[in-house]
């Protein structure tokens, strides 16, 4: 399985990711500089890393979303090729309308970094494969513009075909208003396309793929989308 | 002939504006008591080398689905010089 990350201008989570993959799965991991027209040959997973792309001007992500490298990013997309965008990564992933939806300033206008709890809803994507449905997992989340919202319509559809992958958390697993970090409309954390290839969320889950950063569950993350992968799954 | 062209961009109605909410209770809390709802938006003005302001308008729009507005949380309104 190769795996390529996209560096923009102003991306700062591209190593770290680049690093929680290779370490976890030990398989190839790729670099691609924005600029390129083209993802490197046999590229299987695209992730589009957390940062402050073009220093988030105008708005997060817009115009990485247009960066030249994008159009081979939303082919192999569209082509059913495994693509996640973390952080500013859902945010470029909302800009180019490969997922729903969009990213506000948070309701408390803070920067919120911290560990989060998180509930997986959806394990039938190959990003979770190996989650159990209801798990609670803890992932970082470190963004100024993190509330997720769509229209009303939308959002109802988006939660009927179960395209909410995360939740935002309680400690009993209650996803209460509480529990809700930024505002995001139903605690959402991350979502996926209806075809399952595409998976948006704001918390790191490489930031937490070594115990020496304060957790695993990353760990597992990335794992399911080895075995999905290597089960001929995509 | 050069346009100025101005684009004024808010949030759509219904989307949650967190910055106006946050300006309308700073006023407040400095006295200003009138002060009934504040939006917070964007204003770009570009000079457009155009033939002439209807095709700097035409021009414009075609800038905002582009790149400078998300429709999916935002509206515009645009203003040419000389029109």
């Amino acid at each position: 399985m190769n795996t390529a990350v996209v560096v923009f201008p102003g991306s700062n989570c591209d190593q770290d990711v680049m690093h929680a993959v290779a370490e976890t799965l030990g398989t190839k991991v790729y670099a691609v500089w924005h600029r390129e027209t083209s993802l490197p040959e046999g590229t299987d997973f695209v992730i589009l890393p957390g940062g402050f792309s073009f220093g988030d001007y105008l708005r997060c992500g817009a115009m990485a979303a247009r960066s030249p490298v994008m159009k081979a990013v939303s082919n192999h997309g569209k082509r059913g090729g495994l693509l996640l965008g973390i952080c500013n990564g859902f945010q470029v992933l909302t800009e180019c309308g490969l997922l729903p939806g969009a990213l506000l300033p948070n309701r408390t206008l803070d920067f919120i970094c911290r560990p989060c709890l998180l509930k997986v809803e959806n394990v039938s994507t190959p990003f979770t494969s190996l989650f159990s449905r209801g798990q609670i997992v803890q992932f970082p989340i470190a963004h100024g513009d993190g509330l997720y919202t769509l229209p009303e319509d939308e959002l109802k559809s988006l939660e009927d075909r179960n395209g909410v992958v995360f939740r935002y958390c309680g400690s009993d697993g209650g996803t209460g208003d509480a529990a809700n970090p930024n505002g995001s409309a139903n605690n959402i954390a991350g979502i996926v396309n209806s075809a399952g290839n595409i998976l948006g969320l704001m918390p790191h889950p490489e930031r937490a793929s070594d115990p020496l950063l304060g957790g695993e569950d990353g760990r597992i993350f990335w794992k399911s989308v080895f075995s999905v992968f290597h089960k001929g799954g995509l | 002939m050069i346009c100025r062209t101005s684009i004024f961009i808010e949030l759509q109605e219904g989307v949650l504006d967190i910055q106006g909410k946050a300006v309308e209770r700073s006023l407040a809390s400095l006295g200003h008591d009138t002060v009934r709802s504040a939006k917070v938006g964007k204003y770009i003005q570009l000079r457009l080398e155009c033939e002439s302001p209807e095709a700097a308008r035409k021009e414009a729009e075609r800038m905002c689905d582009d790149l400078l507005v998300n429709n999916v949380i935002e509206q515009f309104r645009i203003e040419v010089e000389g029109e």
